[in-house]
């Protein structure tokens, strides 16, 4: 335990500079998204007060908004807003929308009738009465409402990372990718001290006295705005071409960091999530990204794989892997699996995804489609000869994998098949398989080598040299570790790569990473 | 001074107020009577505008108040409320400089004024910078008053300015306002429920049914020359302490007053007041007294009955 704390501490003075940036970019994202939220929810609120008939509307529609997914909303704001921290900021405002407004108005309306016809008999004003009666008196809860919209935008702004707008979610989200528990910490123990912190100064603002809560409520918006200048807009776009790159592609050796020192690649680069990248490439928002070189969407974008001459992306073939026990218990089993071997290749897998991705297509009718068009397709045997359990990652690629396994199993053999597909992540179908809750899922050999393995750094250079080492070396550190055997691999590579828009790579003549490298370098 | 011509409300079909005349002389004292829902609260808030008439005229002073800036009329007209209605987040002395400020007076003569008021009703110095919710009901409404007082207004509006005391206090309230010399120059226009509160302070009595004024007169002529049934039955309950309410003693000559032990009783003073100080004091007669202060004669229980069986003998004849 000591020795955990003792390395966090050290990664966080390590990264010092980085952490200091994005502690003060959420503390400026949050409070610049939060002072637009005031100064809209604000007058809402008060109209709303003004004319009741609205406030339904007002607030179901403000509501609604708090629903949506937070990347859901930010999904959204990309074809309006593109990338970075305009749509960031809106998606937040329309995060702190709700409380202010819901609070102004309660705070306003709860105000005593017989002091509101007081101000009014006295000949007060609308306005005098609004300043010097109504909001006043409402401030501690007006104040209350400011007070959850904070905590929610310091949480929310976390998120923002995923559209290149910085913040704390850079190491959080970095740090899950990269199973880096430090770089998560060092994340989210700030965003939620900066959670706790901002929480407890607007409850002893809350809590002030009638008198003072005056002076309090003239001195926070100069605050707010303070604290809101922290954050510069990152305007700098120096360079010809910007890259958006994930935080995990960011953080690897097999990524950014190889990009860097080997190709010695120098482009404006930012951070964002790979579910809204692809879209922010076709949008012209971005021009490099780091994709996976079978995603569905690079047909559905348009997009071109830029040819890694220089192979520091380690092949990623995907072939199912299976318990030693299970292979015993259904001797069928392997000669079924290897049916689809070396009948996939990177195309079809990429047209596949595109079908499942874009087309919204289900994995199960995209499987057997496939299958019948390369007359594997069987109709089912209906066997109860034991149960074959599949399991599969939770993205597309693997449902369409468990399907035709699935298939095939049932149609060449006479055992049945439950499938646990959806799985969290590497880790946890990797926990599956070794706790036999699994017999197989389909896994990728630079994930077994890189994720699983985990060499040193002197072994993954010895297996990275092609794509036969790279499966001989997983396929007999696995046997000999966890006696899991990796069959034969299906055929497509689907690695890291980057990629352009077609149009664009042709403009610049752009074939491989080196190229992108010369163009950058020419001034 | 006060004159209200053909006034009605209308809220969707229920007519709270339905067509209504009276008037209300300068320096008297006018209350409207009557239960909840008879329409005297909506016609008071007509008055400074805190409701619109439907249909009708309102002049003060010769002016119909519906051509004027209702938020300049409001300010020119005092108001207190039964709740108080004071500013939680005012203190004291803010609350009551409220309209002065309104008014653009200037600091010296605003604090002058509040000191004043301050005294005149009683209320130590010290409340100046407490919040009201610091003080009991009964000071809540004084400060109440002082804020309708500040401004030196010819005319006051009250809205059951007591009706949220107890009777206790309220008796103290009653005497101090009838006390109060600033409301003596004053056109006042009150609201209440409470036929004892309207007998005792009021000059002229309105009493209010269904939207419309059943009976405008004095007390005495309320109760001696009911109009109808309706106002016999309203007052029914109470009637012997009405009676000696609204029955004066013979009055004393041009410009006297009468004297009870080194107290001054004003000339119209009412039976009941006097019978109360005599109970209050332990005293056998009350002194009558010229416009010189030079005794004159006295009265005692005895003279006070016979005047008050007079009185009502004559009434019946009339």
């Amino acid at each position: 335990m000591n020795n955990q704390q003792q390395t966090l501490w050290d990664f966080m003075r390590q990264q010092s500079d980085k952490l200091a940036t994005q502690t003060l970019e959420h503390i400026g994202l949050t409070f610049i998204s939060l002072f637009l939220a005031v100064l809209v929810g604000l007058p809402l609120g008060i109209l709303i007060a003004r004319k009741r008939k609205l406030s339904g509307t007002v607030l179901g529609i403000a509501g609604v908004l708090q629903t949506i997914p937070s990347i859901a909303l930010l999904g959204f704001m990309i074809p309006l807003l593109g990338i970075g921290p305009k749509p960031a900021i809106v998606a937040l405002l329309l995060y702190a929308l709700l409380p202010i407004i819901r609070n102004t108005y309660t705070g306003i309306t709860g105000v005593d009738a017989a002091v509101k016809e007081a101000a009014m008999a006295m000949g007060m004003s609308r306005w005098q009465i609004l300043t010097k009666v109504e909001l006043p008196l409402a401030m501690p809860v007006i104040l209350a409402g400011i007070r959850t919209a904070t905590v929610i935008t310091v949480g929310v702004a976390t998120l923002a990372s995923y559209i290149a707008a910085g913040g704390l979610g850079e190491f959080i989200f970095g740090g899950i990718s990269l199973n880096n528990t430090n770089m998560i910490l060092a994340g989210a123990i700030p965003a939620a001290l900066l959670a706790i912190i901002f929480d407890f100064l607007l409850s002893r603002v809350q809590h002030l006295n009638l008198k003072k809560i005056k002076t309090a409520a003239k001195v926070l918006p100069v605050l707010i705005i303070l604290l809101a200048s922290v954050y510069f807009i990152p305007s700098a776009y120096g360079s010809k071409l910007t890259a958006g790159f994930t935080p995990e592609f960011m953080g690897r050796q097999d990524g950014n960091l190889g990009l860097q020192s080997k190709y010695g690649l120098k482009i404006h680069t930012i951070v964002i999530s790979d579910a809204v990248m692809y879209k922010a490439a076709y949008e012209k928002q971005l021009d490099v990204i780091s994709g996976y070189s079978t995603d569905g969407r690079l047909k559905a974008y348009n997009l071109v794989v830029l040819n890694d001459d220089k192979h520091i992306f380690p092949p990623y073939y995907a072939a199912p892997i299976v318990r030693d026990a299970s292979l015993k218990q259904f001797p069928d089993l392997e000669k079924t699996l290897n049916l689809l071997s070396g009948k996939i290749n990177d195309t079809i897998m990429t047209e596949l995804n595109y079908r499942t991705d874009y087309l919204h297509q289900s994995p199960e009718q995209v499987a057997k489609d496939f299958l019948v068009s390369v007359n594997l397709w069987k109709p089912e045997r209906g066997g109860n000869a034991g149960t074959v359990r599949i399991g599969s990652k939770i993205f597309g690629e693997q449902y369409i994998l468990a399907n035709m396994y699935s298939m095939l199993i049932k149609g060449y053999t006479d055992y049945d098949v439950s499938t646990k597909t959806g799985l969290g992540g590497t880790k946890i179908c990797f926990d599956a398989l070794t706790n036999n809750q699994i017999d197989f899922y389909p896994e990728y050999t630079g994930t077994g080598l890189l994720v699983i393995l985990q060499p040193s750094q002197k072994e993954i250079i010895l297996a990275e040299v092609s794509k036969e080492k790279t499966y001989d070396y997983v396929k007999q550190e696995f046997e000999r570790l966890y006696n899991i055997k990796w069959l034969q691999p299906i055929g497509f590579n689907n690695a890291y790569a980057l990629m352009m828009r077609q149009k664009q790579a042709n403009d610049l003549n752009v074939k491989s990473i080196t190229d992108l490298k010369e163009y950058l370098d020419k001034k | 001074m006060i004159k209200v011509e053909h006034l009605s409300k209308h809220f969707g079909k229920v007519k709270a107020v339905d067509d209504i005349d009276f008037e209300v002389d300068e320096h008297e004292t006018l209350v409207l009577l009557g239960t909840s829902g008879c329409g005297k609260t909506t016609t008071l808030k007509m008055i400074n505008r805190l409701i619109e008439p439907t249909s009708g005229n309102i002049l003060i002073s010769n002016k119909n108040i519906l051509e004027q800036n209702p938020e300049i009329l409001r300010r020119g007209i005092g108001y207190v409320l039964q709740n108080n209605g004071l500013f939680p987040h005012y203190t004291v002395g803010e609350n009551i400089a409220i309209v002065p400020q309104l008014l653009n007076w200037d600091k010296k003569k605003t604090q002058h004024r509040v000191s004043e008021l301050l005294e005149k009703l009683h209320l130590s110095k010290d409340y100046l910078n407490v919040y009201p919710n610091e003080l009991s009901g009964g000071q809540q409404q004084r400060v109440g008053l002082a804020r309708a007082l500040v401004a030196n207004l010819p005319v006051l509006l009250m809205d059951e300015p007591f009706g949220a005391l107890d009777n206790v206090t309220k008796a103290k309230i009653h005497a101090e306002f009838k006390a109060l010399d600033e409301l003596k120059k004053k056109t006042i226009i009150m609201v209440t429920h409470d036929v004892q509160e309207a007998f005792e302070l009021g000059d002229r009595i309105c009493l209010m049914d269904k939207g419309k004024i059943v009976q405008n007169g004095t007390p005495a002529e309320l109760l001696f020359k009911p109009k109808n049934q309706f106002v016999s039955g309203f007052l029914k309950e109470q009637r012997l302490q009405l009676e000696f309410r609204a029955v004066k003693p013979p009055p004393p000559p041009e410009g006297g007053a009468f004297e009870l032990r080194g107290v001054i009783l004003p000339a119209d003073a009412s039976l009941w007041w006097i019978l109360e100080q005599l109970e209050f004091t332990k005293g056998e007669s009350v002194t009558v007294l010229d416009a010189q202060h030079k005794k004159v004669g006295s009265l005692g229980f005895e003279e006070l009955m016979s005047a008050f069986y007079q009185y009502k003998q004559q009434q019946a004849h009339e």
